[in-house]
C-alpha cells in the first residue's frame, strides 16, 4: 500500500448555516492522484481550502504525512510540502513570470530574514523557479509580467509556483479550468508525469481528463461524499450517474 | 524610468547639494538639511506604505520619539555625547516600533490606519498633557550634542554647515540601505505581501513577522530623521509626534510617488518648497495670501491626488516615456 501523505476525518466547515462540506473522510497517497469531482457549489473548494490552512475547519480533523496539521496556518501546512493552485487565478500580476516562481521558490529557505544580500544571487532558488517553470511548459515566458500572459499561461503560471515550492501533497483546484485543448492536453501529461513523484488531490470538472488521469475518484455533492472508490466503480454507479454524470452529459 | 536612472539622478542632486554650503546664505543650507531630514522620514514611511502596503497613519511617533530621548539624555546646560545618544534614541525608536508592531501589524486595511494613529495620539498626548519634557511647550536642547572622540571632535554640531553635512551624510546612508534591503530576499517578500499577502501565506511565508521587522526598520529610520531634526532645531516638542506630521509625510510620498525611493524625496523637496513659497505670498487688498498657505497647500494636494496617480514620479516617467517614444519613431 502506498505511502498515505493527507488523511482527512469527518471535515466540516459551515457559513452561518450552509454547512459547505460535512463529514468529509479522504486519503491521497503518494504516486496516485485523487479527483475529487461534483456539480458547482458541492463544496470543493472550501475542501482545498480547509486543507492548505486557507480556511479553519469547523470540525473534523486533517493530517499530513500522519501528523495533525488541523487549525495550522497556512504558511505552516505549506511548509510540510503541502503545495496548492487556486481555481481563480491568483498570481503577482505586477511580477514577471520568473519573479513569481523565484519568490515561491524563496520561501523554501529556511528563513527570508536576510537583509543585505541581493535576493537575484539565490543560485539554488533561481533554479528551483526555472525549473518550475519549464516543467509547467512556460520556460520562453520567464521574462513576461504575468498580467501580460494569456488566461492559459497564466493558469501554467499558477502550477509552476506551486511546483516551485517543492511540494509532496499537491492540491490542485480546476487546473484546466478555461484552457485551451492544446493548453489542456498538456497540463495532463504534465500531471501524469508530477503523479509519479507526487501525492495529488485534484478538483476538476473536465471528465474526460478525470478518467484519464484519476486512481481514484470521489464524487461530492451539497457538501457531502456521495461516493467514493476506483473510477470505473463509479462511473458505473447509478446513484453517481443520477446526481452528476448524467446532469453533465445530456 | 529605469532605477538606475534614478539612482544617477540622485547621485547628481546630491553632489549638487554637497557644494551649497560653499555659495548658498545659512537660511537656505539649514533649508536643504530641513528637506534632507524630510526626505529620510519620507524614504522611512514608503518602506511600510509603497512597498508593504501599511498605511500607518502614526508614523511621527517614531520621529518624535528619538527626538525625545535626546532632549531627556541632554543634562541642563550641558550637551550629551552624539555617539552614545544617537545609538539609544534610534534603539528607543525601534523598540517602540517593536512594541507598537506587535499590536498594529496583526490588523488590515481600514483599523490599521486608525490604530497606528490612536497609539500615536497616545504618545502626543502623554507628552502634551504631562510635565514630562516641557509639556505642551517642549523642551529646548540648550547644548547640542558632543561628537568627541577621545580629544579629536570630528564635526562640531553647533556648526550648521557641519549638521548639513552629517545629515547629507545619514540621508545617503539610509538610501542606499533601503536599496539593498529592498533587494534582498527580506525586501522581495515585502514586495509581495504587499501584492499579495493572502497568497504569501500560501505559499509558506509567515508575513506576521515580516510585516512587524519592516514597522521596525521604518520606525528605527524615522528615528534618525527625528534625532537629526532635534540636533538642527535645538527643539523638542509634542507636535513632532502629532497627526499633522504623520499625515504631512505621508501626503510627500503619495504626492511624490509610492514604491519608488526617489518619489518620497521628491515628494518631501515639493512639499517643502511649496510651503516655503506659499508662505511667502504676499497680501492682496485685504487678503493675506501668505497666511493662508494651507488652503493652497491642500487644494494643491488634492488636485495632485485626482490628477497625479502615480505621483509627480509617475508624471515624469510617463512624460519621459512619450520623449522616447516619440524619439523611437522613423521619420519623426
Ligand atoms: N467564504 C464563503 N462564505 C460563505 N459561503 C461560502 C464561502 N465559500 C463558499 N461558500 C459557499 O459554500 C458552498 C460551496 O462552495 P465551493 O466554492 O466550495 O464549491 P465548489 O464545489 O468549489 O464549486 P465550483 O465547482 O463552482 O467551484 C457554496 O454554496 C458557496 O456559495
Ligand atoms: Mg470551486
Amino acid at each position: 500500500m502506498p505511502e498515505v501523505v493527507l488523511a482527512t476525518q469527518g471535515l466540516t466547515r459551515h457559513f452561518g448555516g450552509l454547512a459547505a462540506v460535512s463529514g468529509v473522510s479522504l486519503e491521497a497517497h503518494m504516486g496516485q492522484l485523487h479527483a475529487v469531482i461534483g456539480p458547482n457549489g458541492a463544496g470543493k473548494s472550501t475542501l482545498i481550502n480547509m486543507l492548505s490552512g486557507d480556511l479553519p475547519p469547523t470540525s473534523g480533523r486533517v493530517a499530513i504525512n500522519g501528523c495533525d496539521v488541523t487549525g495550522l496556518a497556512a504558511h505552516q501546512i505549506s511548509r510540510m510540502g503541502v503545495g496548492r493552485s487556486y481555481q481563480k487565478t491568483n498570481v503577482f500580476l505586477a511580477f514577471t513570470a520568473f519573479e513569481n516562481c523565484r519568490l515561491a521558490a524563496q520561501s523554501r529557505r529556511k528563513t527570508s530574514m536576510q537583509f543585505f544580500r541581493p535576493a537575484v544571487n539565490l543560485t539554488e532558488v533561481n533554479r528551483s523557479a526555472e525549473e518550475a517553470l519549464a516543467a509547467a511548459g512556460l520556460d520562453g515566458r520567464a521574462g513576461s509580467v504575468a498580467s501580460a500572459l494569456s488566461h492559459g499561461e497564466q493558469r501554467q503560471l499558477e502550477i509552476a509556483m506551486t511546483l516551485a515550492t517543492r511540494p509532496k501533497l499537491l492540491l490542485l483546484d480546476e487546473p484546466l479550468a478555461g484552457m485551451g485543448a492544446e493548453e489542456s492536453a498538456s497540463m495532463v501529461a504534465l500531471l501524469k508525469k508530477l503523479v509519479e513523484t507526487h501525492a495529488i488531490l485534484l478538483v476538476e470538472h473536465d471528465m474526460d481528463a478525470v478518467f484519464e488521469l484519476a486512481d481514484r475518484l470521489t464524487v461530492m455533492v451539497d457538501g457531502q461524499v456521495l461516493a467514493s472508490g476506483a473510477p470505473a466503480a463509479i462511473r458505473a454507479n447509478a446513484e453517481v450517474q443520477e446526481a452528476y454524470l448524467g446532469e453533465s452529459h445530456e | 524610468m529605469t532605477s538606475r536612472a534614478n539612482a544617477i539622478l540622485l547621485a547628481v542632486a546630491v553632489l549638487g547639494l554637497a557644494a551649497t554650503p560653499f555659495f548658498a546664505e545659512k537660511f537656505y543650507v539649514q533649508f536643504f538639511a530641513k528637506l534632507l531630514i524630510m526626505g529620510i522620514f519620507a524614504m522611512s514611511l514608503d518602506l511600510l506604505l509603497g512597498y508593504t502596503g501599511l498605511v500607518s497613519f502614526g508614523h511621527a511617533a517614531f520621529y518624535g520619539a528619538s527626538a525625545y530621548t535626546l532632549a531627556i539624555l541632554t543634562p541642563q546646560y550641558q550637551a550629551a555625547n552624539f555617539w552614545t545618544s544617537f545609538p539609544i534614541a534610534i534603539a528607543v525608536s525601534a523598540t517602540l516600533a517593536l512594541v507598537i508592531g506587535f499590536f498594529v501589524v496583526r490588523t488590515h486595511g481600514i483599523y490599521f490606519i486608525m490604530v497606528t494613529l490612536a497609539f500615536a495620539q497616545m504618545l502626543f498626548f502623554l507628552f502634551h498633557d504631562t510635565k514630562i519634557a516641557g509639556g505642551n511647550d517642549g523642551i529646548y536642547i540648550d547644548v547640542r550634542p558632543v561628537a568627541k572622540i577621545g580629544d579629536w571632535q570630528p564635526f562640531n554640531l553647533d556648526n550648521f554647515v557641519h549638521v548639513f553635512y552629517l545629515v547629507l551624510v545619514f540621508f545617503v546612508i539610509v538610501y542606499v540601505l533601503l536599496r539593498v534591503i529592498l533587494a534582498s530576499p527580506f525586501g522581495r517578500v515585502l514586495v509581495g505581501i504587499k501584492a499579495n499577502e493572502a497568497r504569501m501565506r500560501s505559499l509558506g511565508f509567515p508575513t506576521f513577522r515580516y510585516k512587524l521587522v519592516a514597522f521596525v526598520i521604518a520606525g528605527a529610520i524615522a528615528g534618525v530623521a527625528g534625532y537629526l531634526s532635534s540636533i538642527q532645531f535645538g527643539v523638542v516638542n509634542p507636535e513632532m509626534m502629532g497627526w499633522h506630521l504623520s499625515g504631512a509625510v505621508m501626503m510627500m510620498v503619495i504626492l511624490g510617488g509610492m514604491g519608488t525611493l526617489t518619489g518620497p524625496i521628491i515628494g518631501a523637496a515639493v512639499w517643502m518648497l511649496l510651503e516655503l513659497g506659499l508662505q511667502g505670498l504676499p497680501k492682496v487688498g485685504s487678503v493675506d495670501l501668505g497666511k493662508h498657505w494651507q488652503l493652497w497647500m491642500g487644494s494643491f494636494i488634492v488636485l495632485a491626488s485626482l490628477l497625479l496617480p502615480n505621483g509627480l514620479l509617475g508624471l515624469g516617467a510617463s512624460l519621459l516615456r512619450r520623449i522616447g517614444k516619440q524619439r523611437g519613431k522613423p521619420d519623426a
